[in-house]
């Protein structure tokens, strides 16, 4: 053959570890330090709340990032878990220990079902039936009378841990919040880069090709969607502790919206870039909601210029001017 | 559940899915023909009934307003198409998405600060006020009735569009092959843009239509946008019959359920109380379980257009 | 000859009233090179397409390696070891050359759902990778992302991936085509180094080719067989010179 090599053929370089872990170092590190910086009551909630959709939107970016699967139902996975915590709690069941599982075990297998449905359908079909399956989770919600219907349910107090109520201070709240983060941050880094990631971003690149190699991609696919609604109902969780309350408002298809913006304005496919669009979108949406009550006007638009422009999000911007 | 309040329901059954159809058909047909995914026609809805009550207001005369709802929002619709929607055809679905739910947020918002957050209410004209006794014992408003029969009639227009003339030719053409409509040298932007439009003023026709029944005010649109949605998956993406079909079947499933699922709960042996627990969240989802139903036998919808 | 490794048994399928595949018999004997050749729209790549199953047959049965597989979806298949290539290449156009052809290799490695060991740091995947992309002679890409080789190196890259997929038969359907001189050449020189190693199936419009590479040909003209014999043989069926009539290439 032309260019059979010499010597045994050595795999090629891979890039540094600093030029891949400069990123996270940096907005995990910046998250560490605010509660030492900006103690304040509200700031620390707003940036609690700001790392919760963080999690709901690091778990879309498995689908929709890796996967290609536009889901436009995510809300209701944080709706879910929210309702279990407070629904298990309204039984007096208030021990995290508990009620988290619960939650992740329902928002997996709400994932199960509607995932099996769903991705039999492929392109619009697949966006309009997680829809329609996100729709029927918040009405159903609505519908739960004896849980608050529209009003919602409130919770007394956070839950606890082991009987402790350690959650209730808000620092030590926000640094499990954060460390959930990082977690879930971690675990999805390493899933994406397994054998079981390989093939799901194998199926989004050429799924014929999957096949003929003998894949299925419906099995990882569904796999992925699983993980993804567990992950999602545990921001969930967390979401009913932050306020101590949950309400179908939760799993509005507007949620489930700007879950997508997050993602796509971050950076699809790149993890880290999901956190830093959740964060950017929640604190835009509090600072423009303090300069006018019709926030969304401006802000609408703003989601409008991401979808036409932002092509890689932040971190692709980030990245290249980094590079440079 | 007696005789009289099962036609009354289905009779309102029949409004909704009317409605919904005069949504579905321009929302299936842009996607149809486009493959793009408009979240924002349901605002077209909104819009139609805040002009619509608007007009009215002004011109003191139900029927002029009316006719210059439906202009303004065609104009609108035109406006949209060249400002926002056609750099967004060629695009990913996901960004098609994305921008389209950016305009939604906007255009609620900008109808509170135009017109005001307070709900708007919009007279019946006095000739088609009153109700009408089609059975005995049965009376039903007129207004409702004159939904349900402009409604057909556009569906019937439409449907003799679509099926005789060459832009329908044209429209069944693109919604099968865009390429080859545009390979024959058919001007596809030109094409597009009195397809969106069109679509718009529909969507604008149903909202003035609905506007003396259902309050205006913001945010009116985005329900209806999501039926609309169940709809045309339910029919068959591009397809106005299967919008026609999909429209009605959602229409009277959903309000017959709402006003039904407790007595039949009943029937079915289930306690009162359980009946009145269950039967509303039953009633909320049967038209996402109808269409999952659907998809699960029919990946592509009742009337799949392509293929 | 041994037991067949592929047997086509009586394969129809037909869209509308277009026969595009009516009454295909034939085997292909273990170690052979088998070649099918016939005009545009004889109905070639859906004859390899109802081999590998993203076809479904209206009638007829497939045998693979002593299996029944008709009824089995294409990864199953493919992970009975029948290997294809695209007429149009389908590679992995966002991985690297090298993760190309470790995905390909991962499929026959065990079970994919292992979730947290880094895939690209596995070092019997990329080592086999690695083997296989040298003996088709694209070592020097393999950090490449394969969006970015040529129309010939992405159909090396494909072989590489037929390759570590662990085959019992490889099904080329027209390796050759759009390529130059060449690239041509150097794609029948890897075809005759994988010769006697696996069996083959290989649909080609090259003559030159076909007659330098085969063990025995098959002619397909409107879905149907009409000639299946040595490439002598073949070249000498006045049936076949019929089928061929004002075709340059032939022979």
């Amino acid at each position: 053959m032309a260019e059979t090599p010499a010597s045994p053929p050595s795999l090629p370089p891979t890039p540094p570890l600093w030029r891949r872990l400069w990123l996270p170092v940096l907005v995990f590190a910046l998250l560490a330090l605010v509660p030492f910086v900006w103690g304040e009551r509200f700031i620390l909630g707003l940036v609690t709340r700001a790392m919760i959709m963080a999690i709901a939107a690091l778990s879309l970016d498995l689908i929709l990032g890796y996967g290609a699967l536009v889901s436009f139902g995510h809300a209701a996975f944080l709706g879910l878990g929210a309702y279990a915590v407070a629904i298990l709690f309204s039984h007096d069941i208030v021990d995290a220990a508990i009620a988290f599982p619960v939650a992740i075990l329902v928002g997996a297998g709400f994932a199960f079902v509607t995932g099996a449905i769903s991705l039999k359908t492929r392109g619009v079909y697949f966006i309009m039936i997680t829809l329609a399956f996100g729709q029927m989770a918040f009405f159903t919600a609505t519908s739960l009378s004896a849980y608050g219907g529209d009003d919602g349910l409130r919770m007394f107090h956070r839950s606890e841990v082991f009987g402790t109520r350690i959650l209730a201070n808000d620092t030590t709240f926000y640094f499990v919040v954060l460390g959930t983060l990082a977690g879930c941050f971690v675990l999805l880094k390493m899933i994406v880069g397994s054998r079981f990631g390989r093939v799901l971003r194998g199926a989004k690149e050429n799924e014929r090709r999957m096949r003929a190699l003998g894949f299925d991609p419906f099995r990882y696919r569904l796999a992925a969607y699983v993980i993804a609604g567990a992950i999602c109902a545990l921001a969930g969780a967390l979401f009913a502790n932050l306020g101590m309350f949950v309400a179908p408002a939760y799993m509005t298809w507007q949620r489930s919206g700007e879950f997508i913006a997050m993602v796509v304005l971050g950076g699809m496919g790149t993890l880290i870039g999901p956190i830093i669009g959740a964060i950017g979108v929640t604190l835009v949406e509090e600072w423009l909601a303090a300069l006018t009550q019709h926030w969304k006007v401006i802000f609408g638009p703003m989601v409008v210029l991401v979808a036409i422009f932002a092509r890689g999000g932040i971190v692709k911007l980030l990245e290249r001017v980094a590079g440079k | 559940m007696s005789s009289t309040l099962l036609i009354i329901q289905t009779l309102n059954g029949l409004q909704l899915g009317v409605l919904l159809f005069l949504i579905a058909a321009g929302l299936t047909l842009v996607f149809g023909v486009m493959d793009f995914i408009n979240l924002a026609h349901g605002v077209q809805y909104m819009l139609g009934a805040y002009l619509a009550a608007m007009f009215v207001a002004w011109t003191g005369n139900f029927f002029i307003g009316i006719a210059l709802a439906l202009i303004c929002a065609l104009a609108f619709g035109l406006l949209l198409e060249v400002v926002v929607m056609r750099h967004l055809y060629d695009r990913d679905h996901l960004e098609q998405v994305l921008a389209t739910f950016g305009l939604i947020l906007f255009l609620n918002e900008g109808v509170k600060i135009v017109w005001g957050a307070a709900p708007l209410q919009v007279p019946i004209p006095d000739s088609l006020s009153g109700t009408i006794r089609i059975a005995d014992g049965v009376l039903y408003p007129v207004w409702r009735l004159a939904i349900i029969g402009s409604g057909l009639m556009v569906a019937l227009g439409l449907y003799l569009i679509v099926a005789k003339t060459r832009v329908g030719m044209l429209i069944r053409a693109g919604a099968t092959n865009a390429p080859m409509v545009s390979a024959l040298g058919v001007d596809i932007r030109r094409l597009f843009m009195i397809v969106f439009g069109f679509g718009a003023m529909l969507a604008g026709f149903a909202g003035s239509m609905a506007a003396p029944v259902f309050s205006v005010e913001p945010g009116m649109g985005d329900n209806l946008l999501i039926l609309a949605f169940v709809v045309i998956v339910i029919g068959g993406i591009g397809s106005i019959r299967g919008a026609f079909i999909g429209a009605l079947l959602v229409g009277l499933v959903d309000t017959l359920l709402r006003s039904f699922s407790v007595d039949l709960l009943r029937l079915a042996g289930l306690s009162p109380s359980d009946a009145r627990t269950i039967g509303p969240a039953i009633a909320s989802m049967s038209i996402y379980i109808l269409m999952a139903a659907v998809l699960f036998f029919r990946p592509t919808g009742l009337f799949p257009a392509k293929g | 000859m041994t037991a067949p490794i592929l047997s086509l048994n009586n394969l129809h399928k037909a869209y509308g009233a277009l026969k595009v595949t009516d009454g295909v018999s034939l085997d292909v004997g273990a170690g052979e090179l088998h070649a099918i050749i016939g005009p545009n729209g004889a109905g070639k790549t859906t004859l390899i397409s109802e081999i590998t199953g993203e076809v479904a047959l209206d009638a007829g049965t497939v045998t693979f390696d002593g299996a029944d597989v008709t009824a089995l979806p294409v990864h199953a298949r493919a992970l009975k070891g029948l290997t294809r290539s695209f007429q149009i290449t389908q590679v992995l156009p966002g991985f690297t050359v090298l993760e190309n052809v470790a995905t390909a290799a991962q499929a026959h490695d065990g079970s994919s759902f292992r979730f947290f060991r880094s895939a690209g740091a596995d070092r019997r995947l990329n080592d086999t990778a690695m083997a296989a992309l040298a003996e088709v002679g694209l070592a020097a890409r393999a950090a490449l992302p394969a969006a970015s080789l040529s129309h010939g190196e992405k159909r090396q890259l494909e072989i590489a991936m037929a390759l570590v997929s662990q085959p019992k038969l490889l099904l080329l359907d027209e390796p050759m085509a759009g390529m130059g001189r060449e690239e041509t050449e150097r794609m029948v020189a890897v075809l005759m180094a994988l010769k006697g190693r696996y069996p083959m199936v290989l649909v080609e419009h090259d003559m030159h080719a076909v007659f330098r590479l085969a063990d025995r040909i098959s002619v397909l003209v409107y879905g149907q067989v009409i000639a299946s014999g040595s490439p002598e043989a073949v070249r000498a069926d006045p049936a076949v010179r019929e089928a061929y009539l004002g075709e340059e290439e032939f022979g």
